[in-house]
């Protein structure tokens, strides 16, 4: 038991995870890390995607995590997401059509504020599609 | 005297009315303890986001994020929540008098995100602008709407549509104690003036490390996080609002019940006598053709 550390996700609507775990992969804005026990104190800033929970030292769980932070500090980490879905909760089919919709309206449109919502949408249906993968 | 049936048409109409505030007060009891808990499953979320930000604007000196910046003499915004509907004692007249009796508040130097039909109507007929309309949040309030309304704000602030930010609700103190509050919510001058919603001071364990980091900067964490907590801020001020709200409805029709109780009691006081006096009458009148046959 000495290698694990607290995890916990929270959102807005409910405690989403809270458990001992072994080692933690999360998508940040500076790129994917991976977190074990004693790691650096460290506040970073999520990007959408897939984030593997690993309760053994082989089998890991998933969750999609739709933009938040995660502060990171030697025995706790609690990450604030503003969504979070297990991959049982993800509609392929909606997280499909999410996906080519969004597509379509990066290609046609130039610039501006529809683009941006654009790309969010197109990230959090890639993480949708990726976590269920 | 009115006539028996002038009494009863009466009576029977002030029970119907009865019926209705009664159920009235039932739905807003249920539609209050529902956004009740709401709020309480969002505090520990809030609780993280304030603590966070808290520890890194002690920590930091000067941090330089776009949320901190000095209004100068821009325009100031409102978010102002009210109801859809009214029945609700002065719940949103209260609300809308935080700007509108303000002399500081003119509709020159305002623009107003309007949530709630209601606030709409009385702040036109004050001729101020409304910027934005989301009355169709207020019934049932999900996350996603605050993210969407935080979204479009903090576009406009950043646009230099204004420089202030304010958020005009209904505090939720208890069942039957509600204050109209108005929140500062940007600039953010320091940590004094976060807004803490749930009022209890917790030291995060954030706070005791010194040597936290921020990736990739304070700056951009914080440009990152301040979002978030405002999106957060007008989550919970929108359930407090709809607490509040219902909790107002709840006290309104609770009264109107009473008043139309005491009033079907005087009124069967009312109709008892006239019913009591044309027996007589009539009694009177027979006794009286039974003298002149005899």
């Amino acid at each position: 038991m000495e290698n694990t550390f607290k995890l916990e996700i929270t959102t807005p609507n409910r405690m989403f995870y809270e458990g001992e775990i072994h080692f933690l992969e999360l998508n940040t804005t500076e790129g994917e890390i991976g977190i074990y026990k004693n790691h650096v104190p460290v506040t970073t800033v999520l990007v959408p995607g897939v984030i593997k929970i690993y309760e053994d030292e082989n089998e890991s769980k998933k969750a999609v995590i739709h933009s938040g932070f995660v502060e990171i500090l030697k025995d706790k980490v609690t990450i604030m997401a503003q969504i979070a879905e297990w991959p049982e909760e993800i509609d392929i089919n909606r997280a499909n059509e999410a996906k080519i919709r969004a597509e379509r309206r990066i290609n046609k449109e130039g610039e501006g504020i529809d683009m941006d919502r654009a790309e969010a949408a197109l990230r959090r249906a890639l993480a949708r599609i990726e976590a269920l993968k | 005297m009115p006539s028996m049936r002038d009494i009863q048409r009466r009576k029977n109409s002030i029970q119907s009315t009865e019926q209705i505030t009664k159920a009235m007060k039932l739905v807003a009891t249920v539609r209050l303890q529902k956004a009740r808990t709401k709020a309480e499953e969002a505090k520990p979320y809030f609780e993280k986001m304030y603590s966070t930000i808290n520890s890194i604007l002690a920590h930091s000196y000067n941090p330089g994020s776009k949320y901190l910046l000095p209004a100068g003499d821009k325009k100031k915004a409102f978010i102002v929540i009210t109801a859809n509907r009214g029945l609700a004692g002065g719940y949103n007249a209260n609300v809308v008098k935080l700007i509108t009796k303000n002399d500081e508040f003119t509709p020159d130097n305002t623009i107003i995100y309007n949530i709630g039909k209601k606030g709409r109507e009385i702040l036109n007929r004050n001729k101020f602008e409304i910027k934005a309309d989301y009355s169709d949040v207020v019934n049932e309030p999900i996350y996603r709407d605050a993210i969407e309304i935080c979204e479009d704000i903090l576009k406009d602030y950043e646009n230099g549509e204004f420089g202030e930010l304010y958020i005009a609700y209904t505090k939720f103190k208890n069942t039957v104690v509600h204050t109209p509050e108005l929140l500062k919510i940007l600039p953010i001058g320091g940590k004094d003036e976060l807004v803490n919603m749930t009022g209890e001071e917790n030291v995060s364990e954030a706070d005791k490390i010194t040597f936290m980091k921020y990736e990739p900067s304070e700056e951009e964490v914080l440009d990152r996080i301040i979002p978030n907590y405002i999106t957060s801020l007008i989550f919970g001020t929108l359930n407090e609002a709809v607490a509040s709200e219902n909790g107002a409805r709840m006290t309104a029709m609770d009264s109107a019940t009473s008043n139309a109780d005491e009033m079907i009691a005087n009124l069967s006081l009312l109709y008892n006598r006239a019913r009591q006096s044309s027996i007589t009458q009539e009694l009177t009148e027979i006794i009286a053709g039974a003298d002149a046959i005899s």
